[in-house]
C-alpha cells in the first residue's frame, strides 16, 4: 500500500522526463500541469511538505520493467494465459495496462462480483490454494498503474465557523476509463471521509485493506476557520494536504480499488453530492472504529479452527507489528520536539551573538561576531528543514502505517465475519433437515413442500457462503502480499528521501562554516 | 609619584604558558587534578595532585600579598567555582558549560587560570604559585584569613559605589564598556549552553530510535519479511550515525566556543571586580579629601597623612590598571580568535565526516534489492 510509487509506468503518448524541483504549493499557483506529478513518477518523493528539490533518481531494475508487462498483458488480456485462478481473482486484482485494446474487455471485469469464468466454481480452495500463492506472487509483478494524483492549493471557502479548506485533487492518467487524461476538481476534507466510508461498506471490497483518510482535527480546523495565516494554521493545513495526498495515492495504487465507480466520481466529478454522516466519524477515530469491530468478533461464540495457521500467525504479526510501531512514532514525535527547540535555541543564541558583536569595540572581532550571528541564523533555518524533515518523512510514515495496519487487521475482521455468516447458514441448513425429518415423521405433506423449498434455499447459501469465505480469504492473502511488499519499498523509498535531505543540508552547513573560516582567522 | 616596580626575578622555576592538567581523579566527592609543569632549566617535569581547596589557597594568596604596590589594580585570572564528584543540580547549573563533557572543559578552564597566573608579571611572583606547581605535598590546605578580595559581597552601600562617577575620562569609559560586555557575554554564554543541551537530547533520541527499530527485526525465513528485517536494521545504522554526529557537534561546541564564551565572560567579571576596586579607592579618596579639609586643627595633620597615603594607593591602583586593561583587551581578543577559529575548524571537519558516513548509507540504500 505505498502511496509512494516505485512503479515504472508506461511511457505516455506524451512522454517526458521528470522535472526536478518540488513546487511548494503553499507558493500558490502550481498550475503547470507536469509539475505537481513530478514526485510520483520519482521513487524518493512522497510528501511535499519537504521542498526539496527531486533527484530523478532511477528506478532500480526490478519487478516492473515494461517489457515484461507487456508481453504479459497482451497474453492475460486474451485469456491464453489465464489458469482458472486468474479468473478467480480478476475481482480482487486488475491489471491495468495502457495502449491495450483489452482495455474495453475490462471495464466488464469490475470489482462486482461480475461474469466469471464458470471452471473456477468446481476446484475446491483446497487445492487451489497452493499454485495461486505463485500464481499471486506472479501476477504482483506485472502490476502496473497509469494514474498520478496530486492534491495543490488549500484555499479557504467561506467566512466563520462555516467556513472549510477546499482542496485541487489533480488526476493526471493514460486508462481509458476516464473521461480524460488530465483533469481536476476540487474537493473538501468531508469528501474523503466520504470516498472511505463509501468503500468500507461495499461488499464486493471485503478483504481489501482499504487505506485510511487522515483523522479529524476540532482543534487544527478552528484555527484555521478563524485564519490561515499564523505558522501553526499553516503546518497544520500542509500536514492535512500532505496526508490526503498520500491517502489518494494509496487508493488509485489499488487496483480494486482504482476500479470502484465511487472512487472515479471522487476523482472526475465536477459536483460531488457533500458526504453526510462523517459527523460519525469525527473524535472517535477509524481506528477505535476498527478496534470496536475486532472485539465484536472476539467476542463471536463460534471460535474458529483454523486449518492454515497463516492467517493466525499473520494476524499475530501484524498486531506485533503495530505496537512496534507505536513505539517508533513516539521516538520520532520527540526526536522532532526537540529539533523545533533547537530551532528557537540557535535563534536566540544568534541574536545573543549579534548585540555582543554590537557591543565590541575591537572592529575584526566584532565583524566576527556579527557574521557568526548570520551564520546561526542560517543554522536555524537548517534545522527548521531538518525538523519538517523528520516529521513528513518519518513521523508521518509511522502513523500512516499505524493506522494501515488497523485496516489490514480489519480486512482480517471480515474474513472471520465471512466465515461466522457460512457457519451459521451451515447451522440453519442443519436445523432445517431436522425440520424436514420431523415433517416426514409426522407426515405432513403440506408442508414438506416448504421445508424441500427451504433447504434448497439455504444449500445454495451455503455453497454461497463458502465460496465467499475462500475468496474472501485469498483477498486477504493476497492483500497482506501486496502490502508488504509496498511496505518494505515506502520505508525505503522515505529513508533515502531522509538520507537526500540531510547530505543537502550537511553540504549546505559546510559552506556556512567554510565562509565562516576567514571571517575567524582574520580577528587580529 | 609612583614607585618604580623593582624587576625582581621570578621565583618560578617553571614555564607557565604550557601548564596541563593531565588527569582528573574522582573519589566520591572529591576531584582530584593531575598537574604537569615543565622544568625551565633543562628537560623534566613536576607532576602534582591538587584538589580545587589547593587552588582557592593559591588564589587566597594572590589576593593577600602584602608587598605589592597597586595590587587591587589587578585583573585577578578568575578560578572556576568548585565541582564535586557528586555535584547537586544548582552547582551544574551553575558551571555551566563547565559542568558538562566529564570534566574535560573543567579541567581546561583550570588549566588555563594556572597558565594565565603563572605568566602574570606581578602574580608569578608569589611564592605560593610555586610552591603549588611544584611542592610534591599538598600545601597547607588551612584557610589564609578572609580578606577584602574574598567575593566581594556587594552590600547595599558598594552597590552605590559601582554607579560613582569618575575622575578620569579613561576609566569611566572602561567601566561602561565593561558593564555592557559582561551582561552581553554572560547571556551569549547561557544561550550556548542551552542549545548544546538540546543538541544532546536530540542526541540520545537518535540513539533510542536506532535501538527501537532494532525491535522490529524478526526472524523467519519469509522473503518480503527479510527485506523488511534488513530495512530496518540499515535505517537503525542511519540513525546511530546521527547520533554520533549530534555528538561532535555538541562536544566541538563545547570544547571550544562554549569554553571561550565562558572564559570571556568570567573574564569580564574579574576586570568589573578590578574596577570596582578601583572605584571604592576613589570614594576613600574623595572621603579622607573631604576629613582633611573639614578636621579641625587638632586632627588636621592625621587627616592629611590619611589622605597623602590614600592619593599615593590610589594613584598606585591606577598606574596597574592601566597596564592591566591593555593587556587584557589584548589577551581576549586573542583567546576568543582561537576559540572561534578552533570551533570553526572542528565543525567543519565533523560536517565533513558525516556528509561521507550519510553517503555511505545512501549507497548503500541504492545497492539493496528491492
Amino acid at each position: 500500500m505505498a502511496a509512494s510509487s516505485d512503479r515504472n509506468p508506461p511511457p505516455f503518448p506524451a512522454a517526458e522526463d521528470p522535472e526536478p524541483g518540488l513546487v511548494d504549493p503553499a507558493d500558490g499557483d502550481s498550475d503547470e500541469g507536469e509539475d505537481i506529478f513530478v514526485s510520483k513518477t520519482n521513487p524518493v518523493s512522497v510528501s511535499r511538505g519537504v521542498s526539496q528539490p527531486d533527484r530523478g533518481a532511477e528506478d532500480p531494475p526490478d519487478l516492473f520493467s515494461e517489457e515484461e508487462e507487456a508481453s504479459s498483458t497482451t497474453a492475460k488480456s486474451n485469456g491464453v494465459h489465464s489458469d482458472d485462478d486468474s479468473d478467480l481473482f480478476a475481482e480482487a486484482h486488475m491489471e491495468l495496462n495502457t495502449d491495450k485494446p483489452g482495455s474495453s474487455a475490462k471495464k466488464e471485469l469490475s470489482a462486482s462480483s461480475g461474469p466469471r469464468s464458470t471452471s473456477t466454481s468446481t476446484q475446491s480452495p483446497a487445492a487451489m490454494q497452493p499454485t495461486s500463492l505463485e500464481q499471486l506472487e506472479e501476477e504482483e509483478a506485472k502490476d502496473s498503474f497509469d494514474v498520478d494524483v496530486a492534491i495543490t492549493n488549500p484555499e479557504k471557502v467561506g467566512d466563520g465557523m462555516n467556513a472549510y479548506v477546499a482542496y485541487k485533487v489533480s488526476t493526471r492518467t493514460s486508462l481509458t476509463m476516464f473521461r480524460s487524461k488530465t483533469f481536476s476538481v476540487r474537493r473538501r476534507f468531508s469528501d474523503f471521509l466520504g470516498l472511505y466510508e463509501k468503500l468500507s461498506v461495499k461488499q464486493s471490497l471485503h478483504g481489501c485493506i482499504i487505506p485510511l483518510p487522515p483523522e479529524k482535527s476540532v482543534v487544527g480546523m478552528t484555527k484555521v476557520k478563524v485564519g490561515m495565516d499564523d505558522p501553526s494554521s499553516v503546518e497544520f493545513v500542509e500536514r492535512r494536504r500532505a496526508a490526503l495526498e498520500r491517502y489518494l495515492q494509496r487508493v488509485v495504487c489499488h487496483p480494486s480499488l482504482l476500479q470502484d465507480a465511487d472512487v472515479r466520481e471522487f476523482l472526475e466529478r465536477d459536483d460531488l453530492p457533500r458526504a453526510l454522516n462523517t459527523q460519525a466519524l469525527s473524535g472517535a477515530g477509524f481506528l477505535k472504529m476498527i478496534n470496536k469491530a475486532s472485539d465484536a468478533v472476539n467476542k463471536m461464540t463460534i471460535k474458529m479452527n483454523e486449518s492454515d495457521t497463516w492467517f493466525e500467525d499473520k494476524f499475530q504479526e501484524v498486531e506485533a507489528e503495530e505496537q512496534q510501531l507505536r513505539k517508533l512514532h513516539a521516538v520520532v514525535d520527540s526526536l522532532v520536539n526537540h529539533r523545533k527547540d533547537l530551532c528557537g535555541n540557535t535563534a536566540v543564541f544568534a541574536k545573543s551573538m549579534a548585540m555582543l558583536g554590537n557591543s565590541e569595540d575591537n572592529t575584526a572581532l566584532s565583524r566576527a561576531l556579527s557574521q557568526l550571528a548570520e551564520v546561526e541564523d542560517k543554522m536555524e533555518q537548517l534545522h527548521q528543514e531538518q525538523a519538517a524533515s523528520d516529521f513528513f518523512i518519518f513521523a508521518e510514515l509511522l502513523s500512516d502505517y499505524i493506522r494501515l495496519l488497523g485496516a489490514v487487521r480489519g480486512c482480517f475482521d471480515q474474513r472471520m465475519r465471512a466465515w461466522q455468516r457460512w457457519q451459521e447458514a451451515q447451522s440453519t441448513l442443519q436445523k432445517k433437515r431436522e425440520a424436514e425429518a420431523k415433517l416426514l415423521w409426522a407426515n405432513k405433506p403440506e408442508k414438506l413442500q416448504q421445508a424441500k423449498e427451504d433447504i434448497t434455499e439455504w444449500e445454495s447459501r451455503v455453497t454461497q457462503y463458502e465460496r465467499d469465505f475462500d475468496r474472501i480469504g485469498m483477498t486477504v492473502r493476497k492483500e497482506v502480499l501486496r502490502f508488504e511488499k509496498e511496505k518494505a519499498k515506502d520505508f525505503k523509498s522515505q529513508i533515502m528521501k531522509y538520507l537526500e535531505a540531510m547530505l543537502q543540508s550537511q553540504q549546505r552547513l559546510i559552506k556556512f562554516w567554510e565562509a565562516f573560516l576567514p571571517e575567524a582567522k582574520a580577528i587580529a | 609619584m609612583m614607585e618604580e616596580v623593582k624587576e625582581v626575578t621570578s621565583a618560578l622555576s617553571v614555564h607557565g604558558h604550557n601548564i596541563k592538567i593531565t588527569d582528573v581523579v574522582k573519589d566520591g566527592d572529591a576531584l582530584t587534578f593531575v598537574i604537569v609543569s615543565q622544568k625551565l632549566s633543562g628537560t623534566g617535569e613536576y607532576h602534582v595532585d591538587r584538589t580545587w581547596d589547593d587552588f582557592e589557597w593559591l588564589q587566597q594568596h594572590l589576593f593577600s600579598q602584602e608587598d605589592v604596590p597597586g595590587l587591587q589594580g589587578v585583573i585577578f585570572p578568575p578560578l572556576p567555582a568548585k565541582a564535586s564528584g557528586n555535584a547537586s543540580a544548582k552547582i551544574m547549573k551553575q558551571l555551566g558549560v563547565l559542568g558538562l563533557g566529564e570534566w574535560q572543559p573543567y579541567c581546561k578552564a583550570l588549566e588555563t587560570f594556572l597558565q594565565q597566573v603563572a605568566t602574570h608579571k606581578i602574580l608569578n611572583k608569589n611564592k605560593a604559585v610555586e610552591v603549588f606547581l611544584t611542592s610534591s605535598d599538598a600545601p597547607g590546605r588551612q584557610k589564609v584569613k578572609k580578606n577584602i578580595f574574598n567575593r566581594l559581597s556587594q552590600a547595599v552601600e558598594e552597590m552605590r559605589k559601582e554607579g560613582h562617577k569618575d575622575v578620569d575620562e579613561f576609566f569611566q569609559t572602561e567601566r561602561d564598556h565593561n558593564l555592557v560586555l559582561t551582561g552581553c557575554t554572560k547571556t551569549a554564554a547561557e544561550k550556548f549552553l542551552d542549545m548544546v543541551l538540546t543538541e544532546q537530547k536530540i542526541a540520545v533520541a537518535c540513539g533510542h530510535f536506532s535501538a527501537a527499530l532494532h525491535l522490529c527485526v524478526e526472524p523467519g525465513e519469509d522473503p518480503d519479511k527479510k527485506a523488511f528485517s534488513r530495512l530496518c536494521v540499515q535505517i537503525s545504522e542511519v540513525f546511530d550515525s546521527m547520533k554520533k554526529n549530534m555528538t561532535s557537534v555538541a562536544e566541538n561546541n563545547v570544547n571550544t566556543l562554549g569554553l571561550g564564551l565562558d572564559l570571556e565572560s568570567r573574564y569580564q567579571e574579574a576586570e568589573k571586580e578590578m574596577l570596582f576596586r578601583r572605584t571604592c579607592k576613589l570614594v576613600e579618596l574623595e572621603n579622607a579629601r573631604r576629613n582633611a579639609e573639614k578636621a579641625k586643627p587638632v586632627k588636621k595633620a592625621a587627616m592629611e597623612e590619611v589622605k597623602t597615603a590614600t592619593q599615593t594607593e590610589f594613584q598606585q591602583i591606577c598606574g596597574v590598571a592601566r597596564q592591566e586593561i591593555k593587556q587584557f583587551h589584548g589577551v581576549r581578543v586573542k583567546m576568543l580568535q582561537q576559540a572561534l577559529v578552533q570551533w570553526c575548524e572542528k565543525q567543519l571537519l565533523t560536517a565533513k565526516e558525516s556528509t561521507d558516513q550519510f553517503n555511505q548509507h545512501l549507497q548503500a540504500f541504492r545497492g539493496m534489492a528491492q
